[in-house]
């Protein structure tokens, strides 16, 4: 097991071992099996997008919303603060 | 489900028979240390309050300082006052006594006693013999529905919402299911998850709490005028995978179980009711820690996936790691593994399962590594400024 989807509706799944890019995942989200080619390091516990997430869209983990893409995400990509934003508690918007 | 514990004449039950020594303003730290250190036997705390502190914040630290005394984990107390300070150390005696008749406190007043010196004297002289009269007290069998369980997760990483966390909430599950309390706490680690806990609520007035402790929480925030990423997730957070306080929070909430939400309750507030209760407290370890304690937790179980090693002076806390390579890198500080459930070792209800048989055997009296380490965390939140 090298990812864990966390609900079905997720468009991103956590990482439980580093991937390196051009390795090929495949993660059950409990309703179907997803594959995504990794193309850009993750470390281990971070996120990659199983989905293309347009810019603006929201980024969802455990069936939730967890902040908004800031750019557009394609599917294998790291995602963390560089492309994904909190919604909650910006004194600083 | 039983646990061995200390039946106190009022009823209540304690899992320690703690002799305590308490400085009622920061001015005593010294002298409250060196009393605790020269017997055996004795824990203390330190604390930088007590004295030109005003209305709520004076209030707040007069009222947890009386909590520490109360506990049922605790035996006896001395209480550390220089004798000039807002929080009264005779006030603070007296409240201890007035609530619990039953348990020795003594008083030392370091300007009364002539000095620091004598002071420690003094204050040791009664420590030794409270220690002395406690050794004789005996646990007996306890249902493990009297218990009050804290949670507290703290260095999260993206696997705290994965492993440690959901075991965690079996965990608690259980207790409540066994007629017991679990405490819900880190409304700051809420924000953004606050829909999934409120409609957990066993009423509307609970609901409606749910939000108006959060929309305060997040208005603090906002009014610094910053982003919160700053401080929430923290920088280590950050590090370990997750991304904004949406997931950490979402993360969070899983140790709290599945059971109906009882009652929000204000920082530090006694925990009156059965099941599960939310205190509304900051995400600081050691403010949270020290606010469930006051409310009358007598263990906590802290979930970490950066790992922490902080421990309560008289609530045993119970680390739990959200993955084994950190079990390892930190075991002097760490109790127990839930990072089999990364590694498809365990399932989530094992894990759980094995929390809850360790709770039950802490508290009967197996040692928290942070107990066994002297680990005597302590901090008061704020209300105000200091004067």
């Amino acid at each position: 097991m090298r990812a864990i989807v966390m609900n079905p509706a997720d468009n991103v799944c956590t990482v439980v071992e580093a991937v390196e890019p051009g390795v090929t995942v495949t993660v059950d989200s409990g309703a179907e099996k997803l594959t995504a080619t990794v193309v850009e390091k993750i470390p281990f516990g971070h996120k990659f997008a199983l989905r293309a997430i347009k810019r603006g869209e929201a980024v969802t983990k455990y069936g939730e919303t967890i902040g908004l893409a800031t750019r557009d995400i394609l599917p294998g990509q790291h995602v963390h603060v560089h492309n994904l934003e909190s919604c909650r508690g910006r004194g600083d918007k | 489900m039983q646990f061995h514990g200390y039946r106190r004449p009022d009823g209540t039950v304690g899992i320690r028979n703690h002799v305590l020594v308490i400085p009622s303003v920061v001015c005593a730290n010294r002298v409250a240390r060196g009393i605790s250190q020269q017997v055996a036997g004795t824990v203390w705390v330190e604390h930088q309050h007590g004295c030109t502190q005003l209305g709520a914040d004076a209030d707040r630290t007069a009222r947890i300082l009386v909590a520490h005394g109360t506990h049922p984990n605790v035996y006896g107390v001395v209480v550390v006052g220089l004798g000039c300070e807002t929080v009264r150390a005779q006030d603070i005696a007296a409240a201890i006594r007035q609530k619990c008749p039953y348990k020795p406190v003594h008083l030392v007043v370091i300007q009364d006693e002539g000095g620091s010196v004598k002071a420690t004297a003094a204050g040791a002289s009664a420590a030794r013999e409270m220690v002395g009269a406690a050794s004789l007290l005996a646990r007996e069998p306890v249902d493990a529905g009297e218990l009050i369980l804290g949670t507290e997760c703290g260095g999260s990483d993206a696997c705290s919402g994965i492993s440690a966390n959901p075991a965690l909430g079996v965990a608690s599950d259980l207790l409540i299911d066994a007629g017991g309390t679990v405490i819900l706490a880190e409304t700051t680690e809420i924000i953004g998850a606050e829909h999934l806990v409120a409609a957990r609520a066993v009423n509307e007035r609970v609901a409606r709490r749910c939000y108006e402790v959060i929309n305060r929480c997040e208005a603090l925030a906002t009014g610094m005028g910053v982003d919160m990423r700053g401080g929430q997730p923290t920088p280590g957070n950050i590090e370990g995978g997750l991304s904004s306080i949406e997931e950490k929070s979402l993360g969070c909430i899983y140790k709290a179980g599945t059971r109906p939400l009882q009652d929000v309750i204000d920082y530090a507030a006694p925990v009156t009711r059965k099941g599960l209760v939310w205190m509304d407290t900051p995400g600081q370890d050691i403010e949270q820690l020290t606010g469930m304690v006051a409310g009358g937790c007598h263990l906590v179980v802290f979930t970490t996936g950066r790992g922490t090693c902080c421990g309560s002076p008289i609530a045993p806390t119970v680390k739990v790691s959200t993955t084994t390579p950190l079990y390892h890198r930190m075991n002097d500080n760490i109790d127990l593994d839930a990072g089999t459930v990364v590694t498809g070792d365990e399932t989530v209800a094992q894990v759980g399962k094995r929390i809850y048989a360790e709770m039950l055997a802490v508290a009967s009296g197996k040692l928290a590594k942070a107990e066994i380490l002297g680990f005597n965390d302590f901090a008061i939140n704020r209300v105000g400024p200091t004067m």
